[in-house]
């Protein structure tokens, strides 16, 4: 009368396998769910009771109790469903209770019977796979993902009667259509290509040192100078996701909701671009219950562009902050404690004014002083100071010549990182930008000529000590894209350049 | 007397001799009073036993047991204790219990005996 399966919770990114134990006693018909579920997952009871009666079975007249255990676990969204109905079905002997036993089930129930694809899926089944419960039924829309997990015995499955059927029940199994995600065409295309870009050397040089180094970048300029076309020609220049991190990268899209399983793992950077009327949640993450990706998490490991920069709320701005500092993101909501990886490399776009117009000498630029301070001052501080990479991008000219293409360029790029992993290997830095002050101090310092600008810009006070770092950090990549073991005074020089947007030399 | 409520006097009779064939003393049949009905009344050993019998001609509109709903039961359990304060039992525990009789066109009454339900 005990019917027991597997399911797995889903808590941010980390899975948890749950029991999911069905009795069946001989007393008024009734059905209770227990072991924290959510409003979506209370309804599951009234699903699966239709499903299972679609597909031909009989619904057992019995109490019915399942029970989601660690109890004390909240549970959330509808991937409960197919567990749910074999448990049950298993408790009252009309499917093999060891067979059913034996594996994992996910999948949400329509009412006709068939099995509905869920989010979530790639963390799910390697959650199992990790706890020892390699043998996974999933929705046959999910397959592809599933798949992906290696070690993975995946049961792609269109309808709670072929589940059943699987599992012995003597059932006819309808051939029915299986249930894909319906999504909306986001078919990227072709990456738009560098040599799209006319003229802008200064700003193509800075794109590419950004993408070697992964340096943070901030791009000023008039209305026009083609800032958002640099921003969105980056994720071309950047390498392939190695593996681990091509792993991660979908799990956090697969929760976020916007996987794409025809695409398969995500292997180039993702590239998210937020409207600066976005709030703190949508960026970060959030929602009830157990918090959802936002944004920065969806850029993990790719590019987060934030256009017209000084136009987003304080707030948003603000939240910035810890991932940029520590790379993941750590919500606390009244449904439990979410963490999501956020480790992006942050461009922003900014006009020099609210009117646009102050570049060189700003004579047509017709706002007052005060309203230009307080445009930029809202990036100033803390988070302008974690950006390497500061470039002004003037008006484009009409004769600007096509420069190089993306392909040229992500050679270059590919080199550089390269050398990079080579250098830090067997520390936790695998790009320039990642590695802390000290450690760059100490593999410089010996060499007290090298860092003289340096530390003559810091005695004018056109650089914080900060700031030094960082322009040690972009000179090890100018370093990198020219092939040497080290930085020379002039890549230093260059770097201050970069980093100052020409003003602190 | 109608159709329905034929089926009902029919299903109780059925129920009566489940009861009777498991060595259990009818007390009372159709117990009336101002708040409502028992249908039958039991001593299972030293265990007073009210019995709802639910009966119905097929499975069509659910089992029958589906039809004893929360109220019900509530008032079940308020008529045991009304049945009990006019009776001179001596019992040595009390139960509700639900009889669902499912009588089939054809072939004989199935009985299916829900034990302890409130």
């Amino acid at each position: 009368m005990l019917g027991r399966t597997r399911a797995v919770a889903l808590v941010g990114l980390v899975g948890h396998p749950v029991d999911v134990e069905s009795h069946l006693a001989p007393s008024l018909p009734g059905f209770t769910l227990v072991g924290l579920p959510d409003a979506s997952l209370a309804e599951a009871r009234d699903r699966v009771r239709a499903a299972v009666t679609s597909s031909g079975l009989a619904w057992p007249t019995r109490r019915i109790t399942v029970n989601l255990s660690p109890a004390t676990l909240p549970k959330t969204g509808s991937s409960f469903d197919l567990a749910v109905a074999v448990a049950t079905l298993a408790g009252a002997g009309l499917v093999d209770a060891a067979s059913v036993a034996a594996w994992v089930h996910l999948g949400e129930l329509g009412l006709d019977g068939r099995l509905r694809p869920v989010r979530g899926v790639l963390p799910c089944v390697a959650a199992a796979v990790a706890a020892g419960h390699p043998r996974v039924v999933v929705p046959r829309g999910n397959a592809v993902e599933a798949c992906l997990v290696p070690g993975a015995q995946v049961l792609a499955a269109d309808s709670l009667a072929q589940v059943a059927a699987h599992h012995g029940a003597e059932i006819e199994v309808p051939d029915v259509e299986p249930v894909h995600d319906v999504r909306t065409a986001t078919s990227r295309g072709t990456a738009p290509d560098l040599a799209d870009v006319l003229g802008q050397e200064d700003a193509r040089h800075g794109l590419e040192v950004a993408a070697a180094g992964g340096h943070h970048l901030l791009m000023v300029g008039p209305p026009g100078a083609g800032k958002t076309m640099l921003a969105a020609r980056l994720p071309g220049l950047l390498p392939d996701l190695s593996e681990p991190d091509a792993v991660e990268v979908t799990a956090v899209h697969s929760v976020a909701g916007t996987f794409d399983p025809a695409q398969g793992l995500v292997r180039r950077p993702p590239f998210e671009d937020p409207h600066h009327t976005a709030t703190p949640a949508s960026i970060v993450g959030g929602g009830s219950g157990t918090p959802r990706p936002g944004a920065a998490s969806r850029a993990h490991r790719g590019v987060l562009f934030l256009d017209e920069a000084p136009e987003f709320t304080s707030g948003v701005l603000q939240t910035l902050r810890q991932p940029l500092e520590h790379g993941e993101l750590v919500l606390h909501r009244a449904g439990g404690t979410a963490r999501y990886p956020a480790r992006f490399q942050l461009v922003l776009a900014a006009n020099p004014c609210p009117c646009g117009n102050a570049v060189g000498k700003g004579l047509t630029c017709t706002c007052r002083p005060e309203q230009r301070r307080r445009y930029f001052g809202k990036l100033s501080g803390p988070l302008l100071d974690r950006v390497d990479l500061q470039l002004e991008v003037p008006a484009a000219r009409p004769a600007g010549a096509a420069g190089e293409a993306t392909v040229a360029v992500a050679a270059r790029v590919a080199t550089a990182r390269l050398a990079q992993l080579a250098r830090w290997r067997g520390t936790a830095w695998r790009t320039n930008a990642e590695v802390p002050g000290r450690e760059l101090q100490a593999r410089l310092r010996a060499d007290r000529r090298l860092v003289a600008d340096l530390d003559r810009a810091v005695d004018r006070g056109t650089l914080s000590l900060r700031g030094a770092d960082r322009v040690l950090r972009v000179a090890w990549t100018l370093a990198d894209l020219e092939g040497r073991d080290g930085p020379r005074r002039t890549d230093v020089a260059h770097a201050l350049v970069l980093r100052t947007r020409g003003h602190g030399a | 007397m109608r159709a329905k409520d034929a089926v009902g006097r029919y299903g109780e009779d059925v129920a009566t001799a489940f009861v009777t064939q498991a060595g259990w003393t009818v007390l009372a049949r159709n117990w009336r009073c101002a708040e409502g009905e028992l249908d039958i009344v039991a001593l299972d050993g030293d265990a007073v036993v009210a019995v709802e019998v639910k009966t119905r001609r097929s499975d069509a509109y659910g089992h029958p047991a589906e039809a004893v709903t929360y109220r019900k039961l509530a008032r079940l359990r308020r008529l045991t204790a009304r049945w009990l304060r006019e009776h001179d039992v001596r019992a040595g525990s009390v139960r509700v219990d639900v009889i669902a009789v499912v009588l089939p066109r054809r072939g004989a009454a199935q009985v299916e005996h829900l034990v302890g339900v409130v």
